[in-house]
């Protein structure tokens, strides 16, 4: 049992961070109809750049929140007015293939014009351990989930108690409507996308120390993400954190009870049976089919 | 412009059969490359050009065909019978792949292949006695053609390069009967197609079927090429490097494969000295292409004419208002 609660625990922890990354995803799904298969990327640049800015010897914070200022200008601000706009009226599979091209620009750009090594990364959580009734607990696994948590819950109340936040999921769900009652319908997405960079941003500080801030580590962050959302459903915000959580836990206990080689395989599978089953996801509504 | 059709069709198959003479080993090694993507990218084109399902799996059938070939040969079955049963093992699996085809469309389909890309992947990489794990199968040996050794590079590109061209007039005489009307109306408009009578579940799961068939094929020319297999290049990743492919080249073009194939193949080994590099202006490229010319490369003669029509037109408009203008 006290096996079970651990790798429960640490499975959500990980879980926490998919979800962070799933969210933006979704949110980004909503208010544009984007979906980012540069996702991952986006977690890798701010990585990055907080690596940057510590070998030039500034302190952690500063530096997040360097990484922060950068990703809403570059991943949010740029990233909408240079690809997304333009290709909106292009439909979905458009932007899809650029967000793909987008991923192949950030992750080899970083390759090519920064490193190919692994770059280390100070803890940012105390490297204590607890043990509660043979549990033992990680600082960094209860911090990552404090954090990663109080940021969902962050964006969840901006986004229902707000005017703003009311004004963001107007516009995600129907944008005729939101323009008739007057909502600023291009700020309000823009925002979404300044969330989304700022998630990632935020998901880069807590993933980093233990995956090292390499080009590629954006490659399975991304893919686990978009499992993660698709699962929960791509409609529904709250959907992110149910798949987050439910791919980290799952995957954790396969790795342990069944087989590690297969432990990304567990993702995989739930995910298959969510989209033979129930494709809007887990806590999705339907769409119709349009002729 | 059927005469200008026919003349560069004339001089892009010397081409092909004249440069290699003139190339070293490695080159000729490149071009059979070249080839074997381009037969890869064809049924994907069929797939997701000419019938519009979305597909990310692509080279778990490139893998699936390379791994039959490789393992049959290597159990002492010759190539020339592990090559079809490659391409009908993908057919099949192609067929079932098919099947959430039916259920989702666009970005859900393109997801659900890239998870069973994925799944395939981690069978490739972990299933040891099969497949060798992350060693691979190496000692692949090349195939004989009649008693004719296909051991040297040169021999082998031909034979390639033969096994390209059966396939792509087979694939151009599968376009040109109902069934490529069949494909294209599942593409532009799946209800419309089936409220005409179209079967849109069989000619879905033959598309995803057929395509996956032509890379079954490719995966099996792969192996004996290289002569070493493991499952590097079957990953997730190349999937999206194939459809990135087609859609360089021109989604539902018919010779779309052949640039994109280029693009994806020729072009990296020669820009090796600057690959990281290469890969972002390759990368920068593929946006550049959505925003500007979202149907591929290929598109480009289409456009002009398109420009030029219009152009003609609104001369002759203006002309003719111009008339109406002095009558009155």
């Amino acid at each position: 049992m006290t096996d079970f609660l651990q790798l429960l625990f640490s499975g959500l922890a990980t879980g926490a961070i998919y979800a962070l990354v799933a969210l933006g995803f979704t949110l980004l799904w909503q208010a544009s109809g984007t979906i980012n298969f540069a996702q991952g990327e986006f977690v890798m640049v701010p990585a990055i750049v907080m690596v940057i800015a510590l070998h030039m010897g500034v302190q952690i914070i500063p530096a997040f929140i360097m990484a922060c200022v950068f990703s809403t200008i570059v991943l949010g601000w740029a990233f909408k007015r240079g690809l997304v706009d333009p290709l909106f009226k292009h439909g979905m599979m458009p932007i899809v293939v650029a967000t793909i091209g987008l991923s192949f620009v950030l992750r080899n750009g970083v390759r090519a014009g920064y490193s190919a090594e692994p770059q280390p990364f100070p803890q940012i959580f105390p490297d204590d351990i607890y043990n509660i009734g043979g549990v033992i607990l990680s600082a960094t696994d209860i911090g990552t989930l404090v954090v990663a948590g109080f940021l969902i819950w962050a964006t969840q109340a901006f986004l229902s108690k707000t005017v703003t936040g009311r004004a963001m999921q107007a516009v995600a769900q129907n944008t005729e409507s939101a323009t008739v009652l007057g909502i600023n319908v291009p700020r309000m997405i823009l925002y979404t996308f300044a969330i989304n960079a700022l998630l990632a941003a935020a998901a880069a500080l807590l993933v980093t120390p233990t995956f090292l801030a390499k080009f590629d580590m954006g490659e399975l962050l991304g893919t686990k993400a978009f499992f993660a959302a698709i699962i929960g459903g791509f409609t529904n915000s709250r959907g992110a954190l149910v798949g987050g959580l439910l791919v980290g836990v799952l995957e954790n206990m396969a790795a342990a009870y069944i087989s590690p080689a297969y432990k990304d395989a567990v993702a995989l599978i739930v995910f298959m049976f969510v989209i033979m089953f129930r494709p809007q996801g887990l806590l999705g509504r339907k769409e119709e089919r349009k002729v | 412009m059927k005469r200008l059709h026919l003349s560069l069709l004339v001089i892009a198959a010397i081409f092909m059969v004249v440069t290699p003479t003139f190339l070293k080993n490695y080159g000729i090694h490149l071009f059979t490359t070249w080839l074997i993507y381009m037969i890869a990218i064809m049924g994907l084109n069929l797939t997701v050009g000419y019938a519009g399902q979305k597909s990310l799996g692509h080279a778990a059938f490139f893998g699936i065909g390379a791994y039959t070939v490789a393992i049959l040969i290597k159990a002492g079955i010759s190539f020339w019978i592990g090559l079809p049963i490659g391409a009908l093992l993908c057919f099949v699996i192609g067929l079932g792949l098919g099947f959430p085809a039916l259920r989702v469309q666009t970005i859900y389909l393109a997801f659900a292949t890239l998870g069973f890309n994925a799944a395939v992947w981690l069978v490739m990489r972990n299933e040891e006695w099969l497949t060798g794990g992350t060693y691979g199968i190496n000692n692949i040996m090349r195939p004989e053609f009649f008693g004719m050794s296909l051991d040297r590079n040169l021999p082998y590109y031909y034979m390639v390069l033969v096994i390209t061209v059966v396939l792509a007039l087979l694939l151009g005489g599968l376009l040109r009967s109902p069934w490529g009307k069949a494909f294209k109306a599942l593409r532009d408009n799946p209800i419309r197609a089936e409220s005409l009578g179209v079967d849109t579940r069989s000619y879905t799961l033959l598309a995803f079927a057929i395509g996956s068939g032509f890379a079954g094929i490719a995966g099996g020319l792969f192996a004996a090429q290289v002569g070493f297999i493991d499952p590097a290049p079957f990953a997730v990743h190349y999937s999206i490097m194939m459809y990135l492919m087609v859609v360089v080249g021109g989604p539902g073009y018919f010779f779309g494969p052949v640039i994109g194939a280029a693009v994806g193949v020729i072009l990296p080994e020669w820009l090796r000295f600057a690959q990281a590099w290469y890969l972002t202006v390759f990368g920068f490229a593929v946006v550049a292409l959505m925003i500007w010319l979202p149907d591929g490369l290929l598109s480009i003669p289409d456009r002009i004419r398109a420009r030029k029509q219009s152009k003609a037109a609104s001369a002759a408009r203006a002309a003719s208002a111009k008339q109406i203008g002095e009558a009155s």
